[in-house]
C-alpha cells in the first residue's frame, strides 16, 4: 500500500477508535474526578452501592467456577470423548451470545414464575427463584456460559490426541494423563475463557434486571445501581459506580491482553 | 517375541487390516513397509494397544495381551509427529515414565542423563520442545520411550517428517543404536530404501493384507509376486521379463540380442549413471551402468543400441 | 524420497483405559446446558406456543412493537454495514501497519467485550449528550443508538477479519501484482474472497449483538416508542406493564432471528474449519522443521 494511502487508513481507524472508545471512556473518568475523591467515595459508601458491589461479586464467585467446570467437561465431550449428538450442543452452547439478556430474563421468568409446573412447584416448597438470588445466579451463568467452552474447543483439537496416546504408551493412567499432560496444555486458554466469564457476568444487566426487580438493597447489582442512580438524576453515583466498573473492565483487558501473549508463545 | 494372528481392523467401511498374521522375533529389527493405506500404521497401533481390533490376537512375550490398554503391554511407542509434551522441558519429557512410576528422584535423573548421552542431546535438558529441532524431538521420542526399559520399541514411521538429510541420518544412528541395546524393534516406513537399509526382516503390506515376509535382500531378489518386485526396487521391462536396471548390459552391436532400443538420454549421477531408452514398441525403460562401463559405450542421445539381460527378476521364478 | 504421502487416517478413536469418565461428563455437560438454557427458552417458546395464534398475531401486530421490531433490524443493520467496513480497515491496520502503540490500540478493541454495557451507554451519553461539552447532541435520537450499537459491536468483524488477514499468503497477492493488477483490484479479487467467511461470521455475531442489545442504548435512546424504542426495551417495558403473552410474543420473534443467526455462523464455522485444515495441510508438506537451537547439532 502506498505511502499516503497507509497513513490516510491509519488515521481514519485511529480516529474512529478515539471517537467511539477513547474519549468517552476517559471522559467518565475525568467527571468522576473532576471534584476529587471525596464526592466519589461517598458515593461508593452509600449502604445501597456497598450491596450492589458486593452481590455483583457473589454472584460472579459461584457463576465463573461452575462456567468453568462446564465449559472444560463439555469441551471434552465434544472433541476428545466425541460423544454422539455433542456436535449440536457445540452450536447451542453459542446461543446465549446470539440471544438478547432481556429475552434470556423473560425465559427465566416465564420457567420459574406463577403459571408454569417449575415455578410453582418450587414456590410451593418455598424455592424462591424470581426478585431473589438463585433467579439473578440462573441468569448471569446463562448469559455468560459459552467462554470457557468456546476458547478450550480449539485447543484441544489443535493439540490432538498424540499426546495422550503417548503418555499412555508410557504408562500413565487415564486420571494422570489428565491431571500431567491434559490439563497443564489447556491451562492458558482456560484462564482466558474465566476472564471473559467473569468481565460478562460483572457486566450483565438485562437478563437480572428482568428477573429480579431491581429491588434497591436487595436485587440490585452494580450495574443496575448504576442505571437507577442516572435515570433518578443521582450522576455522581452513576458515575462512581460506572468508574468501578470500567476500572475492573480495564483490569480485564490488561489480563486479557497478557494472556494473549502467553498463549502464543507458548 | 511378538506374534499377531489373523487380525482384522475396519474403519467404517474402509478395511485397514484382513486377517493379517506375522511374527517378529526377539531382539530383531523389523520393518512394516508399504504404501499409504496398507494398514502398516494399524498393524503398528493395534501391536501397542492404541486401537482395538474387530479380530484377532496379539501376543507379546508369549502372552496374549489384545485386551489390554497400552501401559500394561510393556511397549514404548515412537510417534511421526513427536507428540511431545510441549509443556515440559526435554528432562522432564524423558523423565515422564518414571516419574508415573513414583521411582526417587535421584534414580529418575540419573536415568535420564544417561539417555540423554545416548540420543547425544545432552545439554538440552532444559529447553523446551519448540526450541529444538525436528530431529532433536525425535531423539528426545526416543530417549522418552527406552526410559522406562520397554519389552518391545514401536516406531510409526519416526523420520517421516523429517529432512532428508537428517533421515538418513537418523536412520543409520538407529540401527546402531539396535545393535547396541537389542530391543525388540518394529519400525513403520513407507520408504523402501529406509526399510532396506535398517531391518532384519520386513513385512511388506498393501491394502490390508502382507505380501510377503523376508530379509531385505530376499524381497529383492525373490519376489512373492508383481507387487513386491516392483515396490522394492526400480525394474525394467526387457525381452518381455522382468530385470532390475543393473542387470542389464547395453551392446553397441546386435551380437546375439535381438531386444533393439534408442538411447532417449544420458544422466550422470556421480558414480552411477542412468541411461534411459525406449525400446521398439514405443516403452521406456532405464539401464543403470557404472561410470567407467558408460564411458566406455560413449552412448549419446539419439544412439541405437542392444539390451542384454544378465538375470532375470520374474517372481516366482529361480534367478537365471 | 519417497514421493508417498502419509497413510490417509480415517477417523479413529484412541483405546480409553476410563470408560465411566466420557459418560460422567457427558452426562453432566447436557444435564448443565439443558437446566441452564434449554429449559427456559422451552419455557418460553411454549408459552407463547400455548397461547394461541391470535393472541400470538396480536400482540406481534401492534404498532408499537412492529415499530420496535422494524427500528431494531434497521438499525441493526445500519450498524452492521458500517462494522464491516470500519472493522476491515482495522483489522487491516492492525496486521499490516505497525506503529508505536499498535499494540495498545489492539487491546483496546477489546474494551467493548470487557466493559458493562451500561457504562458504555453512559460515557456515550457523558461525551455526545446534552451536558458533553462538544455541541453534539444524540440523547434520544436514532443516532444515539446507532453509537452505542457501533461501541458494542466494534470488536466482532476486526476479531473475525484478524487472524484470517493474519495468515494469508502475501505470494497470492505479489502473484497478482506481477500478473497486472492494481492495489484496488487485488483487494477486491484476492484478498476479499478470502477473509469473506470470516467477515461473515462477524457479521452474524454483531447483527446479534446489535438486534438484543439492552445495556446500552436503555439510557442513550430515551426509549421513545416509535421514535428510539428498541425491541429489548419494549419487551422489558411489556413486561412492567404486566403484559407478559405480549412481552413473550415479541421475544419470540426474537428467538428465531438468533437461531438463524447461530446456524449461520455455524456453518460459517465449519466452513472455515475446513478451509483452514487444508491451509494447514498444504502448510504442513512445505514447511521445513523448526530451525535448530544455537550451536546445537541435528
Amino acid at each position: 500500500m502506498s505511502g499516503s494511502g497507509r497513513i490516510a487508513l491509519r488515521v481514519a481507524v485511529l480516529g474512529y477508535l478515539g471517537f467511539l472508545l477513547v474519549a468517552p471512556v476517559s471522559l467518565v473518568f475525568y467527571r468522576t474526578f473532576r471534584h476529587g475523591f471525596g464526592p466519589v467515595w461517598t458515593a461508593l459508601s452509600n449502604p445501597d452501592a456497598v450491596h450492589a458491589l458486593c452481590l455483583t461479586v457473589e454472584i460472579a464467585l459461584i457463576a465463573v467456577p461452575l462456567n468453568t467446570l462446564f465449559g472444560v467437561c463439555c469441551a471434552f465431550a465434544v472433541v476428545r470423548y466425541r460423544l454422539p449428538g455433542f456436535g449440536v450442543v457445540n452450536t447451542l452452547v453459542d446461543l446465549p451470545l446470539a440471544l438478547s439478556p432481556v429475552v434470556v430474563g423473560l425465559a427465566l421468568f416465564v420457567l420459574y414464575g406463577r403459571g408454569n409446573a417449575v415455578g410453582d412447584w418450587l414456590t410451593g416448597h418455598g424455592v424462591h427463584v424470581l426478585f431473589a438470588m438463585p433467579g439473578m445466579l440462573l441468569a448471569t451463568i446463562f448469559v455468560s456460559l459459552p467462554f470457557v467452552v468456546r476458547e478450550v474447543v480449539p485447543v484441544l483439537r489443535e493439540i490432538g490426541d498424540e499426546q495422550e496416546e503417548a503418555a499412555a504408551t508410557l504408562g500413565s493412567s487415564g486420571l494422570q494423563t489428565f491431571r500431567r499432560v491434559t490439563l497443564p496444555s489447556i491451562r492458558w486458554a482456560v484462564t482466558y475463557g474465566v476472564v471473559l466469564t467473569t468481565a460478562r457476568a460483572l457486566g450483565e444487566i438485562g437478563a437480572v434486571s428482568v428477573v429480579s426487580g431491581a429491588i434497591q438493597g436487595r436485587t440490585e447489582t452494580l450495574t443496575l445501581f448504576v442505571q437507577r442512580s442516572y435515570e433518578n438524576f443521582d450522576p455522581i453515583g452513576a458515575y462512581a459506580g460506572a468508574t468501578v466498573l470500567a476500572s475492573l473492565a480495564i483490569f480485564t483487558l490488561a489480563l486479557m491482553t497478557v494472556l494473549q501473549r502467553q498463549r502464543s508463545c507458548r | 517375541m511378538i506374534e499377531v494372528s489373523n487380525l482384522t481392523k475396519r474403519f467404517g467401511d474402509f478395511v485397514a487390516l484382513d486377517g493379517v498374521s506375522a511374527m517378529a522375533e526377539t531382539g530383531s529389527l523389523t520393518a512394516l513397509l508399504g504404501p499409504s493405506g496398507s494398514g502398516k500404521s494399524t498393524l503398528l497401533r493395534v501391536i501397542a494397544g492404541l486401537e482395538t481390533p474387530d479380530a484377532g490376537r496379539v501376543l507379546i512375550g508369549g502372552k496374549d495381551v489384545t485386551g489390554r490398554p497400552p501401559q500394561e503391554r510393556g511397549i514404548g511407542f515412537v510417534f511421526q509427529h513427536y507428540a511431545a509434551f510441549k509443556h515440559m522441558t526435554v528432562a522432564d519429557n524423558v523423565a515422564f515414565g518414571l516419574q508415573i512410576r513414583h521411582r526417587p528422584r535421584a534414580e529418575i535423573r540419573a536415568r535420564v542423563e544417561e539417555l540423554l548421552a545416548l540420543v547425544q542431546l545432552e545439554g538440552l535438558a532444559g529447553r523446551y520442545p519448540a526450541q529444538l529441532s525436528g530431529g532433536q524431538r525425535q531423539r528426545m521420542g526416543l530417549a522418552r520411550a527406552l526410559a522406562v526399559e520397554p519389552e518391545v520399541l514401536l516406531l510409526d514411521e519416526p523420520f517421516g517428517a523429517l529432512d532428508a538429510r537428517v533421515r538418513k541420518d537418523l536412520r543409520a544412528w538407529l540401527r546402531h543404536l539396535h545393535d547396541e541395546t537389542h530391543t525388540t524393534t518394529i519400525i513403520v516406513t513407507h520408504d523402501q530404501e529406509e526399510a532396506m537399509e535398517v531391518a532384519d526382516e520386513v513385512v511388506l503390506m498393501a491394502r490390508g493384507h502382507v505380501e510377503q515376509v523376508g530379509s531385505p535382500r530376499e524381497l529383492y531378489e525373490s519376489p512373492a509376486n508383481e507387487f513386491v518386485l516392483t515396490f522394492v526396487g526400480p525394474v525394467s521391462r526387457v525381452a518381455g521379463s522382468w530385470v532390475r536396471p543393473h542387470d542389464v548390459a547395453i551392446l553397441l552391436s546386435p551380437d546375439g540380442s535381438d531386444e533393439e532400443a534408442m538411447v532417449e538420454r544420458v544422466v550422470h549421477l556421480g558414480f552411477e549413471v542412468r541411461v534411459e531408452l525406449t525400446d521398439t514398441t514405443g516403452e521406456r525403460l532405464t539401464v543403470q551402468l557404472t561410470r567407467d562401463e558408460a564411458d566406455e559405450l560413449e552412448l549419446a542421445s539419439g544412439d541405437i543400441v542392444w539390451l542384454r539381460s544378465r538375470s532375470v527378476v520374474d517372481p516366482d521364478l529361480e534367478p537365471v | 524420497m519417497s514421493l508417498q504421502a502419509a497413510e490417509p487416517l480415517p477417523s479413529r478413536r484412541a483405546a480409553r483405559p476410563i470408560p465411566a469418565a466420557p459418560l460422567a461428563v457427558g452426562t453432566f455437560s447436557i444435564f448443565y446446558l439443558s437446566v441452564i438454557v434449554l429449559l427456559p427458552i422451552a419455557a418460553l417458546t411454549w408459552r407463547v406456543v400455548s397461547g394461541g395464534t391470535a393472541s400470538f398475531r396480536s400482540a406481534v401486530t401492534n404498532p408499537e412493537a412492529v415499530a420496535a421490531i422494524e427500528l431494531t433490524l434497521l438499525l441493526s443493520a445500519i450498524v452492521v454495514a458500517i462494522d464491516v467496513v470500519a472493522g476491515t480497515a482495522t483489522a487491516w491496520v492492525l496486521v499490516r501497519d505497525d506503529f508505536r502503540g499498535k499494540h495498545f490500540v489492539d487491546a483496546l478493541i477489546d474494551l467493548p467485550f470487557a466493559l458493562p454495557t451500561i457504562v458504555a451507554g453512559l460515557t456515550l451519553l457523558a461525551l455526545y449528550g446534552p451536558r458533553g461539552g462538544t455541541g453534539i447532541d444524540v440523547a434520544f435520537t436514532r443516532t444515539g443508538v446507532v453509537l452505542a450499537l457501533l461501541f458494542v459491536t466494534l470488536p466482532f468483524v476486526v476479531r473475525t477479519v484478524q487472524p484470517v488477514l493474519g495468515e494469508l499468503d502475501r505470494e497470492l497477492e505479489d502473484a497478482a501484482a506481477s500478473l497486472g493488477a492494481g492495489k484496488l483490484t487485488t483487494f477486491r479479487r484476492i484478498v476479499v474472497p478470502a477473509i469473506a467467511p470470516a467477515m461473515l461470521s462477524g457479521i452474524a455475531l454483531a447483527f446479534a449483538r446489535a438486534v438484543g442489545e439492552f445495556g446500552s442504548v436503555v439510557l442513550i435512546s430515551g426509549n421513545l416508542p416509535f421514535k428510539t424504542e428498541m425491541a429489548s426495551v419494549y419487551i422489558f417495558g411489556r413486561l412492567n406493564s404486566g403484559d407478559p403473552a405480549g412481552a413473550a410474543a415479541v421475544s419470540l420473534v426474537l428467538l428465531v432471528i438468533s437461531f438463524v443467526t447461530l446456524l449461520l455462523v455455524a456453518a460459517l464455522r465449519r466452513r472455515v474449519t475446513r478451509h483452514e485444515r487444508a491451509l494447514e495441510g498444504a502448510r504442513k508438506e512445505r514447511k521445513a522443521p523448526a530451525s535448530p537451537a544455537p550451536g546445537a547439532g541435528r
